[in-house]
């Protein structure tokens, strides 16, 4: 075989690359959404090879639930620190204290779709044209047509049906004032290719994802962590399990999954049998069918 | 799985409602293991919801509500899936004539093109027009899938006619490299299991196809190209005087020492060297993203071109291309638009449109100037200042480019550089 070739997470890596360069290059101001998930954190990585030697060009913003678990935070502020990067918080607790918007009620209330409003707001008081984010197309199937370079309207809103084309490798990033871009660099990655890089090139990650002892309880078919947000059903019971997560978002809504899993190589073996999607643990896109597009449109990550 | 060897194979699909893509797809990712529990579970729901028998594999491309609701596949979505030989991204397109734009999308990044044939129907208008969008996009590999074979017997004879119908029209194409299959992707025979009603028929199954299609000779490696993105300028200790020049590689190859001509200036310099976050490169080509440092302190931004000295693009300001029109709103004569090339933008016109082509009988119209949505026409244009182009046929990233109308800010329009 010809030596001419990238294997294919050599090409994804390159892809990630020329994306964020050009999201640099079209846009004033420029963000990355930083979950402290996995995705952020291997997005976060790719600028950092992006931009070598410079330093990262873009603040990290963060949309704060409120509901964290605690060790995500501890990971966001050594990463700041350690790449020298501004942070940008948008608080869902401020949103509510001002009335912008109201906690969810009854018994699967989540802030989940309260962090819309929160982040358009930090988008629109930040003057943000670009935020950049870890969104995936395998992730879900709303997702699966998303571009590289994804515009919302001045309301924040996604229109599915009249996106803009995207040939070849280029990217139209114009726009008017007051409308902003998202830009989904690992767009073309699988949950197994995340995991694969993260462990080719030894990304540092929260240690929630590797199997740990942790107290939960058995909740929508998951283990949902302990924690001072968490409302106790009636019979249900507190237990500790060894547990790993394989997203992370707000601490009430994520489910662990029993695991042995606590090393790198030892989540790649285990991703690569799993059989449910990686969101199959998030209530919040269980509510109906189309949830993650309805919540896209309006605005979603 | 050997992960370091495994290459990423893009390809596409075209079809409409009947001819079983979707179910293709389907079988494909149900068959390789790439769907999972819960989405079988969903699509089980949906099936029984819709009073299909067993499960309906057609359900696992649907996507956005509409689409749901009106049994269509509107848009292109891409769909991923992983064998221990390679890793696959599938670009799923509408088939029909109105959304010839969706599979001109979908078509312009694809290593290779699977054209569907209903074995009961032949090569009908829409064969017919899948397989010159395929070939005005310069995919390098068609497979032509002659699918529903148990519907017609497994017959031979009837496979080999739609073979001869094909191969009479597609001789007016430009196509690198064609392959036949008979298959039926409801029941899975030659899709990723050889079929056990066929015996006459001799070739690899599909799956074995795709992961052993020789796609690395499809590059170019002659051309040298790099766009340059964006400056890098740290500033910073140990890099005070950095300059390095980030972009991706469009075709050839680079290397420290090379003899290097900076466009549109000309000035000229050598390669000093090609950095990574992971350490120099002795090599770079297509499509790897790197920073080029030069030896010489040149005036370099983006939207310039570094190329080698023996081997140049053309700086054109006129020039013709095959358009395809996006939008709604027509092409308007003499109108100003933004054109994007490479990292370049500049305002461009349409001088001429030369004739338009009827996609499903490959007729030319010299009389009809007006373009509207997927048409698909020769034109000219001209450039306010000249561009560093090649012809599409030998690049596909220096040869293309789109057209953006600056009252919307909408991609209007795609063309091939001819």
């Amino acid at each position: 075989m010809s030596k001419y070739y990238l294997n294919y997470l050599d090409e994804l890596e390159s892809e990630a690359i020329y994306i964020l360069r050009e999201v640099w290059a079209q846009f004033q101001n420029p963000v990355i959404l930083f979950s402290g998930g996995k995705d952020s954190i291997l997005v976060t990585h790719l600028a950092k090879k992006a931009f070598y030697p410079s330093k990262i060009p873009f603040p990290l913003l963060h949309i704060d639930t409120g509901h964290n678990f605690p060790e995500t935070i501890q990971f966001r502020d050594a990463l700041i620190k350690e790449l020298d990067l501004r942070l940008i918080v948008g608080s869902v607790q401020k949103s509510i204290d001002t009335g912008r918007v109201s906690e969810e009620k009854g018994k699967n209330a989540t802030r989940n779709a309260l962090q819309i409003t929160t982040l358009l707001d930090a988008i629109e008081s930040n003057k943000i044209d670009c935020a950049i984010g870890g969104g995936r197309r395998d992730e879900e199937k709303a997702r699966a047509k998303e571009r590289f370079f994804s515009h919302r309207d001045d309301f924040g809103q996604w229109d599915p049906k009249n996106q803009r084309p995207e040939l070849w490798n280029l990217l139209n990033g114009n726009h008017f004032d007051g409308e902003h871009f998202r830009a989904f660099p690992i767009s073309n990655w699988t949950e197994m290719d995340v995991w694969n890089y993260i462990k080719r090139e030894d990304i540092k990650i929260p240690s929630l994802y590797l199997a740990h002892q942790r107290e939960v309880v058995w909740r929508s078919n998951s283990w949902i962590p302990v924690s001072e947000h968490l409302k106790l059903e009636e019979n249900e019971k507190i237990q500790t399990k060894k547990i790993r997560f394989r997203t992370l978002g707000d601490i009430t809504i994520t489910g662990g999954i029993e695991s042995e899993a606590d090393t790198l190589e030892k989540i790649v073996a285990e991703v690569a049998a799993m059989k449910q999607t990686e969101r199959g643990n998030r209530s919040d896109d269980k509510r109906s069918e189309t949830a993650m597009e309805d919540r896209k449109r309006l605005g979603y990550f | 799985m050997e992960i370091d060897k495994n290459q990423l194979l893009r390809f596409t699909t075209a079809g409409s409602v009947d001819d079983g893509k979707s179910t293709l797809i389907g079988r494909l990712l149900y068959d390789s293991k790439a769907i999972f529990e819960d989405q079988l579970e969903a699509v089980e729901n949906t099936s029984r919801k819709k009073g299909h028998q067993g499960v309906d594999l057609a359900l696992f491309t649907d996507g956005l509500r509409d689409e749901r609701e009106q049994g269509i596949t509107i848009d292109v979505a891409y769909r991923y899936f992983t064998t221990p030989k390679r890793k696959f991204i599938i670009a799923d397109t509408p088939g029909h004539i109105q959304y010839t734009r969706n599979m001109v999308t979908g078509a312009s990044t694809a290593n290779a093109a699977l054209i569907l044939i209903d074995a009961r129907h032949g090569v009908i208008e829409q064969t017919k027009r899948h397989a010159f969008i395929a070939s005005l996009l310069q995919i390098p590999h068609i497979i032509v899938c002659i699918n529903k074979m148990d519907l017609v017997d497994y017959s031979e004879e009837i496979y080999e006619n739609i073979i001869h119908q094909f191969e009479g029209f597609s001789s007016k194409l430009y196509v690198k490299d064609i392959q036949f299959l008979p298959i039926s992707a409801l029941d899975g025979d030659n899709v990723v299991n050889r079929s056990k009603n066929m015996d006459w028929y001799q070739g690899a199954p599909l799956l074995h196809t795709l992961e052993t299609m020789h796609i690395s000779s499809d590059l170019n490696k002659i051309d040298a190209r790099f766009p340059v993105q964006t400056v890098l300028r740290p500033q910073s200790e140990g890099f005070i005087d950095y300059r390095g020049y980030a972009g991706r590689v469009a075709s050839g190859i680079f290397r420290p020492g090379d003899a290097v001509v900076i466009l549109p200036s000309g000035f000229t310099s050598k390669i000093k060297s090609i950095d990574t976050m992971d350490g120099p490169l002795e090599e770079v080509f297509a499509p790897m993203s790197v920073a080029i440092t030069l030896e010489d302190d040149i005036d370099i931004s983006r939207g310039d071109m570094i190329v080698k000295e023996n081997n140049q693009p053309k700086a054109l300001q006129e020039f013709d291309a095959m358009l395809c029109w996006f939008n709604n709103a027509p092409a308007r004569p003499r109108a100003k638009y933004t054109i994007v090339h490479t990292s370049n933008q500049q305002k461009a016109m349409i001088t001429d449109v030369v004739y338009k082509i009827d996609i499903n009988t490959y007729s030319r119209e010299e009389e009809d100037k007006e373009l509207n949505m997927n048409d698909i026409a020769r034109i000219s244009i001209r450039t306010t200042r000249p561009l560093m182009v090649d012809e599409y046929r030998d690049n596909r990233i220096t040869g293309s480019f789109v057209l953006i109308d600056d009252a919307t800010h909408e991609t209007v329009a795609a063309g091939m550089i001819v």
